[in-house]
Parts: structure tokens; sequence; C-alpha cells
């Protein structure tokens, strides 16, 4: 091995342990999240989104808003048009460009439930994906609950469960020899869907809250192949610039 | 089109005589040691990320609202409904996370070659006020999308200020401007962040590269080109081992410059909170004085300093000590050039022991950067199972303390008591290629 390859080698190994350092760092963060199972969402599923769209305004408008997001924008993404936004999703009697906000009145959400039910634009941004798509698969009945349910990711949670229907009614196996701890979740009795239809409708349902969290993921994914394709092709004329250049220098 | 530029060049040139050598100065005839390596792409990567800092920073001022109760909304508006926006706003977050990294690289390489040493003390010691400033810009900018950790992340490291005996109660008050971090503090970061301490950040930067050129780059040998033989292809009086900057050095930061871009791209279009690192989960949330966040801890670039903050432990009824820790960690490396007494400059003629030394120093660095970052709070429990969580991570950070500073200690001696066994230093720079 020549000297220049002994040096060559020694770059390389450099390199590729800072990179080994930040994607370990960005695994560790990754696994803080607690060992939900992932959600498997989609962004760039549309037949995923628009189905998940359906849910939120069917069954979380109520209460939650999405008070960055515009009508408009939803159409444009979603690829609907906007007869079938005003029609099918938006209940409210809000205009076209206007966001999307709940009208349930904040002092009685107070009453009702403690607190008011929280904006839900950047609920995966704060929360991650694989939480919320948990947290809408583990709520089970708690008659010591004010509302009657209770979640197993979220502890206590003051929000009662619009899609009981859906999912059907789930109850909690405790550990054995244990008050609370819980061990996991049955079906006691079967809603609408089957599990297998409904967690794929909650995975559709986070898949529009990942989304609009981020709309602008939509863009990033579209343009970022294009300009990495440009860097590289710079790259690689620079490089050639500089061979050319550097050749009388010894 | 030639003829133009030339008589522009004569106008201007009639009328100030010395702006066009300047250019030449510190350009074509600016002769570089020839055998630059990987390690000296960061300097002018340092300025490219500064130029889009200050770049994208001005358009995001345009719809950017200094204001507590609309910060939060106007960079979602940002993010969402101005054209465009997204873009501008993760390059300039993304920025901010790259800066410490291609900072921490350039001063890595000082430290490697030796680059703080006579006679380039004034160099280091402005570099290193550069890095102080970037740490007040970064902490300002951190607080302006009034997120939960902007607000928290502010409040626990304005509050350090009151440990200072006596006047620390007031100071805090004086500096935040309420009880609380409130309206008046974004306001006043908002002014330090986008005025203040730029301009003085582009004063420390063109007095560091002044201060460069004065004295002439180090390279990996450590070896003084200017005291080497004269003569080259272009000047019979400058040093033979060295090349002009432009066009040579302009072409191959060009390519540094594009690898650079493509790991730049690749967060920003694929991974623009890279985990939660770059932006924090716990920012997506506004800033809430009610709603503490389960860890608060700073961005990953201050994590190393936060850790040594929080092992130094309270005595004597103050928790002071913690915070002359922490900047007692960069304090000490502004006088590293007098700590270090060691005649030979490069790492690659060093002593086994500086070389052993500065490894155990970059493994302190990075674990407790780990310890300020939760990782290792997080790691003990899985590991070990089921043990006094606090108390072995108060151990391990403190041990990381100690070794940290101890490569300071260890240096003094080492280079003083006759130690270190050196290797010969070559009369020429080397290349090898």
């Amino acid at each position: 091995m020549t000297k220049r390859q002994l040096h060559m080698k020694h770059y390389i190994f450099s390199l590729a342990l800072a990179f080994g350092l930040l994607l370990g760092s960005a695994s560790v963060q990754a696994s803080e999240e607690g060992g939900l199972p992932p959600a498997g969402t989609s962004v760039s599923d549309q037949a995923s989104l628009q189905r998940g769209a359906r849910l939120f305004f069917n069954y979380c408008v109520g209460c939650h808003s999405l008070k960055y997001v515009r009508y408009s924008r939803i159409a444009e993404d979603l690829g609907l048009s906007e007869q079938e936004v005003m029609q099918n999703l938006n209940f409210t009697g809000a205009k076209f460009g206007e966001t999307v906000v709940s009208h349930m009145p904040e002092d009685s959400a107070k009453q009702w439930f403690g607190k008011a039910p929280p904006d839900l634009s950047l609920e995966v941004r704060a929360k991650t994906a694989d939480w919320v798509n948990a947290y809408l698969n583990s709520f089970y009945v708690d008659p010591s609950r004010p509302v009657g349910w209770n979640n197993s990711v979220f502890p206590n949670a003051s929000m009662p469960f619009p899609m009981w229907e859906l999912q059907g009614v789930q109850t909690a196996v405790k550990k054995p020899g244990s008050e609370d701890e819980i061990e996991k979740l049955e079906l006691s009795s079967p809603g609408k869907m089957t599990p297998e239809q409904y967690r794929q409708a909650t995975r559709d349902l986070t898949s529009f809250l990942e989304y609009v969290s981020e709309p602008a993921a939509l863009q990033r994914q579209k343009y970022g192949i294009w300009v990495l394709l440009f860097l590289a092709g710079f790259s690689l004329l620079a490089y050639m610039l500089k061979k050319e250049y550097w050749k009388d220098v010894h | 089109m030639a003829n133009v530029f030339t008589n522009i060049g004569n106008w201007v040139n009639e009328r100030a005589p010395n702006m066009m050598p300047a250019y030449r100065k510190h350009m074509t005839e600016y002769y570089a040691p020839k055998n630059f390596n990987l390690w000296y792409y960061f300097g002018s990567l340092a300025i490219l990320v500064l130029v889009n800092q200050i770049v994208t920073g001005i358009f995001l001022t345009m719809n950017y609202k200094t204001s507590a109760a609309e910060a939060f909304a106007s960079v979602e508006y940002i993010m969402r409904d101005v054209e465009w926006g997204w873009l501008i706003r993760y390059m300039h977050s993304t920025g901010a996370s790259l800066f410490f990294v291609v900072v921490f690289l350039h001063m890595f390489r000082g430290l490697m070659y030796g680059s703080y040493k006579k006679p380039r003390e004034l160099v280091w010691i402005l570099g290193m006020l550069i890095f102080l400033v970037l740490m007040a810009e970064a902490f300002m900018g951190y607080v302006l999308p009034w997120g939960n950790m902007s607000f928290w992340g502010a409040k626990v490291i304005i509050s350090l200020f009151g440990t200072i005996p006596v006047i620390g109660d007031t100071l805090v008050q004086w500096i935040m401007g309420d009880y609380i971090p409130a309206d008046a503090t974004l306001n006043r970061f908002f002014a330090l962040h986008v005025i203040a301490l730029p301009l003085v950040l582009l004063l420390l930067v063109v007095l560091h590269i002044a201060a460069l050129h004065e004295v002439g780059s180090n390279n990996p040998d450590g070896v003084e080109i200017k005291k080497g033989p004269k003569g080259n292809r272009w000047d019979a009086l400058k040093p033979a081992d060295g090349i002009p900057f432009h066009p040579y050095y302009t072409v191959k930061d060009l390519v540094g410059v594009g690898f650079f871009l493509m790991i730049a791209a690749f967060i920003i279009f694929f991974a623009p909170t890279f985990g939660g690192w770059f932006l924090e989960h716990d920012n997506f949330i506004p800033a809430n004085n009610l709603a503490t966040p389960s860890h608060i801890k700073p961005v990953w670039y201050f994590t190393p300093f936060y850790a040594i903050l929080r092992m130094i432990p309270s005595f004597f009824g103050t928790a002071v000590w913690g915070v002359l820790g922490m900047f007692g960690a960069i304090a000490v490396l502004f006088v590293l050039p007098w700590i270090d007494a060691g005649k030979v400059k490069s790492i690659r003629y060093r002593g086994t022991g500086y070389k052993v030394a500065l490894g155990l120093f970059v493994v302190s660095f990075f674990m407790l950067g780990a310890v300020g970052a939760g990782i290792t709070a997080e790691v003990i429990p899985e590991w070990f199972g089921n043990v006094d969580v606090t108390f072995w991570e108060n151990l391990f950070g403190r041990a990381m303390t100690l070794l940290y500073f101890g490569f300071f200690v260890f240096l003094w001696f080492y280079t003083r008591l006759g130690w270190e066994k050196t290797k010969p230093v070559p009369e020429r720079v080397t290349m090898h290629d």
C-alpha cells in the first residue's frame, strides 16, 4: 500500500466514523419514542390521505381544529376539486380559502372535558406518527374516567373515543397481580370494521395528520432528488476542474 | 467586454489605488501551502454557511412576526403559505446545525495541526471569539420560533445568570425584561439575533482572515513555508511551497462546496428535523409557561457544555460552579496557545502522548454530548437494568468532565517536563499525491 492510499484510507475511515456517529445518534433519538409499533404511514399515498381526510372531517373536526390548514390547500394537495372538498369535507360553512376551525366553543369544551381539545395542525410533528397511530388504537372502556374512556398510550387522557362504532369496544387486561399495569387490550365487542380494517383506517387518519403537520413534505420530496442530481453533476465538474488546475502542482 | 472591465478597473485604480492590490493580497497573491488536505475545507465552508444564514435570514424576517402572540403562527405561515418559505426556513435551520458541524471540525483541525501555536495565537483567539458569538447567535435564534422548547430552553439558560452571587436575580430580570421569558425577551433577542450579533460576527470573520493572511496558513505538516526556500513559478521572492489561493484553492474549495451542499440538500429535502436533532419535537408545540417539556435539553451543539453544567454539583450553598465549569470549558480553549508549550505543531510528528490525549479529548466531547442530550439517561437502564440512573449518569458525566479538562492539564505538564518524544519534522511540506 502506497503512502497515498494509506492517507485515502485514513480519510475514508474518519468520514465513515463521523457519519456513523451521526446516524447512531439519530437512531437513538428514534428509539426514544418508547418502542411504539411503526405507524407505516406514507404522505405520498394520495388515496390514503383522502380516506384519512374523510375520517378526520367525520370524526375529529367536531372538537379539533387544524388552524394552520386551508381547505383550498387540502384540495390542491389531495387531488380533490373545490366542489368535492366543500361538499364532503367542509361542514362548518367556512369559505374555501379559510382554515379548518372547529366550532366547539372553547369555554364549553373546558367544562365538558377539563381542557380544550388541542389543535391538531402539528400533532404528528410534536408527538410523531407512531405515537398518534398507537394512541388511536389504544382506547379502552374505563368507568372510573369522567367520559368512560381511557387510553393506554396516554393514560387518563380526557378525550372520549368517537370512533368506537368503527373499532368496537376494547377492555384492558391487567397484568397478573397488578392493579393498574395493563398487559394488553382486548376487543370485547366488535365494531363496524374488522380489526384489520380499523388498523388501516387509523393508518389513513395518521397519514392525513402527518400531511397536515407538514404539507411541504410533498414538495420537498418531489424536488429533492433533482437538487441532489444537480449537485452531483456540479461536484463532478468541480472535481474535474480541480484536477485540471492542479496537474502542475507536485 | 474585456475592455470594459479593464477600463472600470483602471478607473477605480486611479481613485483608490489600494483596493485592487487588496484583492491580489488576499486572493491571487496569497500564497497558501500546497499540501492542504480534507481538513482544510471547513474554513471556506464556514463562510458559505454564514452567507447562507444571512441571506435566508433576511427572507425569513420578511414574514416573521416579532411578538410572543404571533411568532409561532408566523413560522407556520412561512412553512405553509409563503412561496418556498419552507425551503428558506429549512435552509436556515439546517444551516444553523451544519454551521456547528463545520466549525467543530475546523477547530479540531486547528488542534490536530497546532494551528493555534505561535505565530498564529491571534488567529486562534479571533476564531474563539467567533465561536463564542456564534453560540450566542444560535441560542437567540433558537428562541425566536417561540416553541415550547424555545421558551424552556431560554428560561433555563437565562436563569444560569441567577447563580451569580448578590446581583444574580436582578440580572436575570434585566436580561429578560420580565419575570419569565416573554414578549420583551423575544423582541430584544430578535434585535440581537438579526442585527447586533451578525455585525459583530462579520467583523470578527474579517479580522480572523486578515490576521491569518498576515502570518500565512499553517498546513498538515506544521512547517512554516515562509521560513523555507523562496521562489515559485509566480514570484521569485515568495515561498517555494506556496501556491496562489486563486485559482488553486478556489477551485479546490468548490469541490468541497459541492459535496457539502449534497449533504445539506439531503437533510433539507429528506430529513429536515434530522430525527428531532435539528428541529425538536417539543418545539412544534407553542410556548407554554404552564407545561414543562418532559426533558428540557438544548440543541445538540450545546449538549457537551450543558452536560458540564449539570455534572458539577453545587457546594457552599451556590450552583455557580457548574456555570463557571461550562464557561471554563470554552475559556480554557482561549488560552490553549499558552498551555501547550510543545515546539512541534503537527500531530504527524508529535509524541504518542499527545495523540492519545487528543483522541480521549474527542471521546470526552462526544460522551458529554450524550450526557447533555439525555442519551445516557436512556441507555443506562436499558443496558444495566434496574440501577440508580442518576448515580451512574453523574459518575460517568463527571469522569468525562475530568477527561475534558484533563486534556489541558496533561498538555501543560507533558510539554513542560520533557515527556513528549517528538519525531523529526521535515524541512519542506510533504505531498501525498
